[in-house]
């Protein structure tokens, strides 16, 4: 796990999104989930990357129910993006590094 | 512009074990691995979207797919073998060497004194109403991703294959029942898996039903079924359903070039050997017979061999 990720939880999710002043976007992913080990080592990229435009978080759906079911997540992996405690994208399933940045970028 | 002796297209079992024979070879391969993707195309192949791997051998207390494909990727490189997470927009093979672009660019990226095709098969769809809309929003075509959220739920199953029954069983971990749909009257799906689903209480069977719509505003709420003896329609109450009713091959890049067998796989035989001197093809896109991960494996091994002394008979 890098350092450059925050791991969330049910119990820390809305303090880290809310005090965050730089948009965040969240991985909601599982140890048993092929696509989400296919973009993890993407999501390590861009956080080092594109650590002055956005943070990067993920939370492990499978320990979290609470916050996956909050925010109706039904398939992963599915990528939150957060702005001002607001959801402003929703990326859902594994795609090449150029498409997710592409798509966070336009919702920043 | 980078040459290569052997460029392998595509990262399943056959694609892999391909590279690995290969580079051991000396020959240097390229494997160009496939991209990110949920549904098709991605590196790992079609066992990055299962869970446990009970028949591959050497694996007694099996293996999850995607740790399967880890350790081949693993094993590629450490013989050398130059993986590559991106995709071949265009594969010329009316020219030798061969040329392969990975950009849009003029020029292309890669020429190639032969082609391991490793390109795999993706799973079919309905094509029905509602469903791309749906995609995501309680029907999905990857059990092991999305069941998870189906807890308690009451949900469905189209198909009648080993898939599809694997599907079923893995999804009664979580749903409080599962309904298999299949249009026929009896599953296509091996002895073992047909047991292990009639044996499993909370899968139920919808048979001689075929989907004709998917229901739902912004979520699943159930599907339309036609009844295919009396062509009566009925409303099946499911909150998530998972579509398992067999596979296309990826033929995208070779389409126009090479021949192709009934149902677009690619034609091959003796061993790998297809019909462009120098292209070879293994793996689920030229077999829509076994599909298995130990065939596609074998059928990678057969393509390295076969491509390796194609390029010794040329003196390349």
């Amino acid at each position: 796990m890098s350092e450059n990720i925050t791991t969330l939880t049910d119990a820390t999710f809305n303090e880290v999104i809310g005090a965050s002043d730089k948009p965040v976007l969240v991985d909601f992913w599982a140890e048993w989930c092929g696509p989400c080990k296919m973009i993890a080592p993407i999501l390590e990229e861009l956080a080092v990357e594109q650590a002055d435009k956005f943070a990067i978080a993920k939370l492990d759906v499978d320990v979290n129910v609470a916050t996956a079911t909050q925010y109706s997540v039904m398939s992963i992996p599915t990528l939150l993006l957060f702005k001002n405690g607001e959801v402003v994208a929703r990326l859902v399933g594994a795609k090449p590094k150029g498409a997710l940045l592409q798509e966070i970028t336009a919702s920043l | 512009m980078t040459h290569t002796r052997v460029l392998i297209i595509g990262s399943g079992p056959s694609g892999l074990t391909a590279a690995i024979y290969t580079a051991r070879a000396q020959l240097n391969p390229i494997v160009i691995e496939g991209e990110p993707s949920s549904t098709t195309d991605q590196p790992g192949g079609q066992l990055m979207l299962t869970t446990e791997i009970e028949n591959f051998p050497g694996f007694p207390e099996a293996i999850t797919g995607p740790e399967l494909m880890a350790n081949m990727r693993a094993q590629a490189a450490r013989f050398g073998a130059d993986l590559r997470v991106t995709k071949v927009q265009k594969l010329d093979t009316t020219v030798r060497p061969f040329r392969a672009w990975l950009t849009d660019d003029v020029e292309p990226s890669i020429t190639a004194d032969t082609v391991i095709l490793a390109t795999g098969a993706r799973s079919l769809m309905m094509g029905i109403p509602g469903e791309e809309r749906l995609l995501s929003h309680g029907l999905s075509t990857c059990a092991t991703c999305d069941g998870f959220f189906f807890r308690g739920q009451d949900i469905a199953v189209v198909g009648g294959g080993d898939s599809a029954m694997e599907e079923a069983l893995f999804l009664t971990r979580f749903a409080s029942s599962v309904t298999v749909v299949h249009r026929r009257d009896t599953l296509r799906a091996s002895k073992i898996m047909q047991e292990r689903a009639f044996a499993n209480e909370k899968i139920r069977f919808a048979w001689n039903s075929q989907p004709v719509e998917v229901l739902g505003d912004d979520r699943v709420s159930g599907m339309r079924l036609r009844d295919t003896l009396t062509g009566e329609e009925r409303t099946l109450d499911v909150t998530g359903i998972f579509v398992a009713i067999g596979h296309v091959p990826n033929t995208s890049l070779v389409t126009n070039d090479v021949e192709l067998e009934e149902g677009g796989y690619v034609r091959t035989g003796p061993g790998s050997y297809t019909s462009i001197d120098g292209l070879f093809a293994a793996g689920d896109v030229q077999d829509h017979v076994y599909r298995q991960a130990i065939t596609s494996a074998g059928s990678g091994c057969i393509a390295a061999i076969d491509a390796e002394r194609w390029l010794e008979a040329q003196g390349l």
